[in-house]
C-alpha cells in the first residue's frame, strides 16, 4: 500500500496562543493522490492546524508523519515535499506574475534551466501566460489566487496545503482554481483545503468537520451528510422570510435549524410525516401559499445543523 | 423629502488612464429595497461604490443617492449613508466599545443619541458583555457583526456592503443575514455585493455588471424565467463570460 501523504503518530497536534486553545489535539490521515477538505466554524483551528502541518508554526505538542518523516524532527525533508498557501495574497504587489514565481522558486532552491520550463508550463495551466508581465497588484482576486497556486508548485510539491484559497473569488474563478486542483489530484498530487464554501466541500474525497480545536467528524461527503439525523423539508413560497418566522413562531416539535435558501424555507425534522402536518397548518393559518416536499441533505444545511451541535468549547470559540 | 430611488445612477463612467472601470452604467434602486450588485472580480462593482460614497469622483455621468446629486452634496450623502467592506473597518487594537465611541464621534453623535444606538448594537450584535474585549480576540462572525454596528451606528437610510460574507462560515452567514433583513425591515435601503449566489437570491432585485457595462438586471425570478429556469450561478456564469 502507498504511504501516506500524512500519517499521525500517537501524539496529537496541539496549540494555545496563551490561554485560547486553538488546536486542541488533532490527529489526521490523509491517503496520497487525494483532496482532503477541512471544514468548520471560524475560529475552530483550521487555520492553525495547517500552518502546523506548512511547518510555519511549531506545534507545542504532538507530531505527524509527513510521507513518513517526523513534522518536528524532520523540518526541512517535510518542507521540501509540501506547498503551503496561506489565507492572505502574499505575492509582492510591484513584481510581475513571472518575477513572483521566479522569486519563490529561488528560495525553494529551484535551477534555473527547471525554472523557466515550470513557469512556462504553470502558467500555461493556469491561463496566466498572456498576463505573465502583470503586476502582481494589478491582478482579479482569481488570478491573484492562481498566482499563488502557481508559486507553491515551483518546486514541484508532492502535497499542498491550501488555506481558504477561493475566498472572495467570483463564481466562475472559483469553479476556474477547482478545476487546476482536479488536474493536480489526477496527477497524483494530495491536497489538504481548507474551506467556507460547501460546494467545494462536496468536490473533496474526505472531509473534516473541525470544532473547538478538534475533528468532531470525518468522513466522505456523503458520509457527513448521513450523519445528520432526520429529514430535510424544502417549502417554497413567494415570502420565504415571512414564512420562516411563522414557522419559528409556530415552534413545532422535533424541528430545528429553519433556515431561507433563496425561495425556499428549509427545515430539518425528526419526524417528517408529523412535521409536514404542522407545518401545511400553521402555513394554512397564515394564509402562505407553499409547496412542501422532502429533499436530499444539503452539505450547506449539514454543516448548519454539525456545527450547532457540535460540542462548543468556551475558549476556543474567541 | 421623501425620494422613490435610494440610488438612481445615469450613465456613470469611471475611466482609468485607457481603462475603463465602470462603462455608462445606469441604474435605479428603490427605497426600502435589498438589491444584490453581482459581477466577477474585476467587473467594477467596488469602483461603482466607491462613485456612489463619494470617495471617488466620475469620469462622466451622473450619480443621485437619497435624492441628493453625489458631486455636488457629499458630506449631506455622507451623513446618510452607512458602508461596510469586506475587510471590516474596525480598530484591532481597541475594544469594542472603543471602537463603537470611535464611529459615534465620526458621525457626531450627541451622548444621548450615542448612548441609544450603543444599546441598540449591542443588542443586535450579541455582543452585550463583550464590551471591553479586544476586537482582535473576536471571532470573525462576531468582528462582522461589530463592523455592522459601526456602519450603522448614525442610522443611515442606506448601507453599502461589499462582500461582507466574504471568508465567513455558512451558520455565521446565515446568521448576518437574518440581521440584514431585520434592518431591511426597518426601511434601510441595502446595495449589496457578493459572491454567494445562494445570498444573491436572497435579494429583491439584481444586477449583473460585467467589465462595468450592465449586462442584466431584475428579481431573481425575473433572471431566472429570463435564462429558461437557470440557477443563479449558471447565469452569472454566462454573464460573466461572454
Amino acid at each position: 500500500m502507498d504511504q501516506l501523504a500524512i500519517a499521525s503518530t500517537d501524539r496529537p497536534l496541539v496549540k494555545h496562543f496563551r490561554a485560547v486553545v486553538a488546536v486542541a489535539g488533532i490527529s489526521l490521515e490523509v491517503s496520497p493522490g487525494t483532496v482532503f477538505g477541512l471544514v468548520g466554524p471560524d475560529g475552530a483551528g483550521k487555520s492553525t492546524l495547517i500552518r502546523m502541518l506548512a511547518t510555519v508554526l511549531a506545534p507545542d505538542s504532538g507530531d505527524a508523519l509527513i510521507f513518513g518523516n517526523s513534522l518536528v524532527r524532520d523540518t526541512e525533508e517535510v518542507s521540501a515535499r509540501m506547498g503551503y498557501m496561506p489565507q492572505r495574497f502574499s505575492m509582492y504587489p510591484d513584481l510581475t506574475i513571472t518575477e513572483n514565481v521566479n522569486f519563490f522558486a529561488r528560495l525553494r532552491g529551484v535551477k534555473k534551466a527547471e525554472r523557466k520550463e515550470r513557469s512556462a508550463k504553470l502558467l500555461e495551466q493556469m491561463g496566466l501566460t498572456p498576463f505573465a508581465k502583470r503586476f502582481a497588484a494589478r491582478l482579479s482576486g482569481g488570478m491573484k489566487q492562481k498566482l499563488m497556486l502557481a508559486s507553491v508548485l515551483m518546486h514541484e510539491p508532492d502535497l499542498l496545503l491550501l488555506d481558504e484559497p477561493t475566498t472572495g473569488v467570483d463564481p466562475v474563478s472559483r469553479r476556474e482554481f477547482w478545476e487546476v486542483i482536479a488536474r493536480l489530484r489526477a496527477d497524483g498530487k494530495t491536497i489538504v483545503v481548507a474551506t467556507p464554501y460547501m460546494d467545494e466541500a462536496e468536490r473533496c474525497d474526505q472531509l473534516a468537520f473541525i470544532d473547538a480545536g478538534r475533528i468532531t467528524r470525518q468522513g466522505t461527503p456523503a458520509e457527513i451528510k448521513a450523519m445528520v439525523e432526520g429529514t430535510l423539508l424544502s417549502v417554497l413560497t413567494t415570502d420565504p422570510h415571512e414564512t420562516a418566522t411563522v414557522l419559528r413562531d409556530a415552534r413545532i416539535a422535533g424541528v430545528s435549524s429553519g433556515h431561507i435558501f433563496g425561495d425556499e424555507v428549509r427545515i430539518l425534522a425528526k419526524d417528517s410525516a408529523l412535521a409536514g402536518e404542522r407545518v401545511r397548518e400553521a402555513l394554512h393559518q397564515a394564509g402562505i401559499p407553499y409547496e412542501l416536499n422532502a429533499i436530499n441533505m444539503d452539505m450547506e444545511s449539514a454543516f448548519a445543523v454539525l456545527a450547532e451541535t457540535a460540542p462548543v468549547q468556551e475558549a476556543a470559540d474567541a | 423629502m421623501t425620494e422613490a430611488n435610494a440610488i438612481s445612477i445615469q450613465n456613470l463612467t469611471k475611466r482609468f488612464g485607457h481603462f475603463t472601470a465602470v462603462d455608462h452604467l445606469s441604474l435605479e434602486v428603490p427605497v426600502g429595497q435589498v438589491f444584490g450588485f453581482l459581477g466577477a472580480n474585476g467587473s467594477g462593482k467596488t469602483t461603482t461604490i466607491r462613485m456612489l460614497t463619494g470617495s471617488l469622483t466620475p469620469s462622466s455621468g451622473k450619480a443621485y443617492v437619497l435624492g441628493a446629486n453625489v458631486a455636488k452634496r457629499v458630506a449631506e450623502v455622507r451623513r446618510r449613508i452607512g458602508y461596510m467592506s469586506q475587510k471590516f473597518s474596525l480598530f484591532e487594537d481597541m475594544t469594542v466599545e472603543e471602537n463603537l465611541r470611535f464611529y459615534g464621534g465620526v458621525y457626531n453623535l450627541d451622548p444621548d443619541e450615542f448612548a441609544a444606538r450603543r444599546e441598540y448594537i449591542l443588542d443586535m450584535a450579541d455582543l452585550r458583555g463583550r464590551e471591553s474585549e479586544l476586537t482582535a480576540n473576536l471571532s470573525v462572525g462576531w468582528r462582522q457583526r461589530l463592523a455592522l454596528g459601526a456602519a450603522t451606528i448614525h442610522s443611515p437610510e442606506l448601507l453599502f456592503l461589499d462582500e461582507p460574507t466574504s471568508g465567513v462560515d455558512p451558520l455565521a452567514r446565515r446568521r448576518f443575514w437574518d440581521l440584514l433583513y431585520e434592518l431591511a425591515k426597518t426601511g434601510v435601503t441595502l446595495f449589496v455585493t457578493t459572491h454567494y449566489m445562494d445570498e444573491a437570491s436572497h435579494c429583491n432585485r439584481l444586477a449583473f455588471i460585467n467589465s462595468g457595462r450592465l449586462v442584466a438586471e431584475g428579481t431573481p425570478n425575473e433572471l431566472r424565467a429570463q435564462h429558461n429556469g437557470a440557477t443563479l450561478e449558471e447565469i452569472f456564469t454566462k454573464l460573466s463570460t461572454n
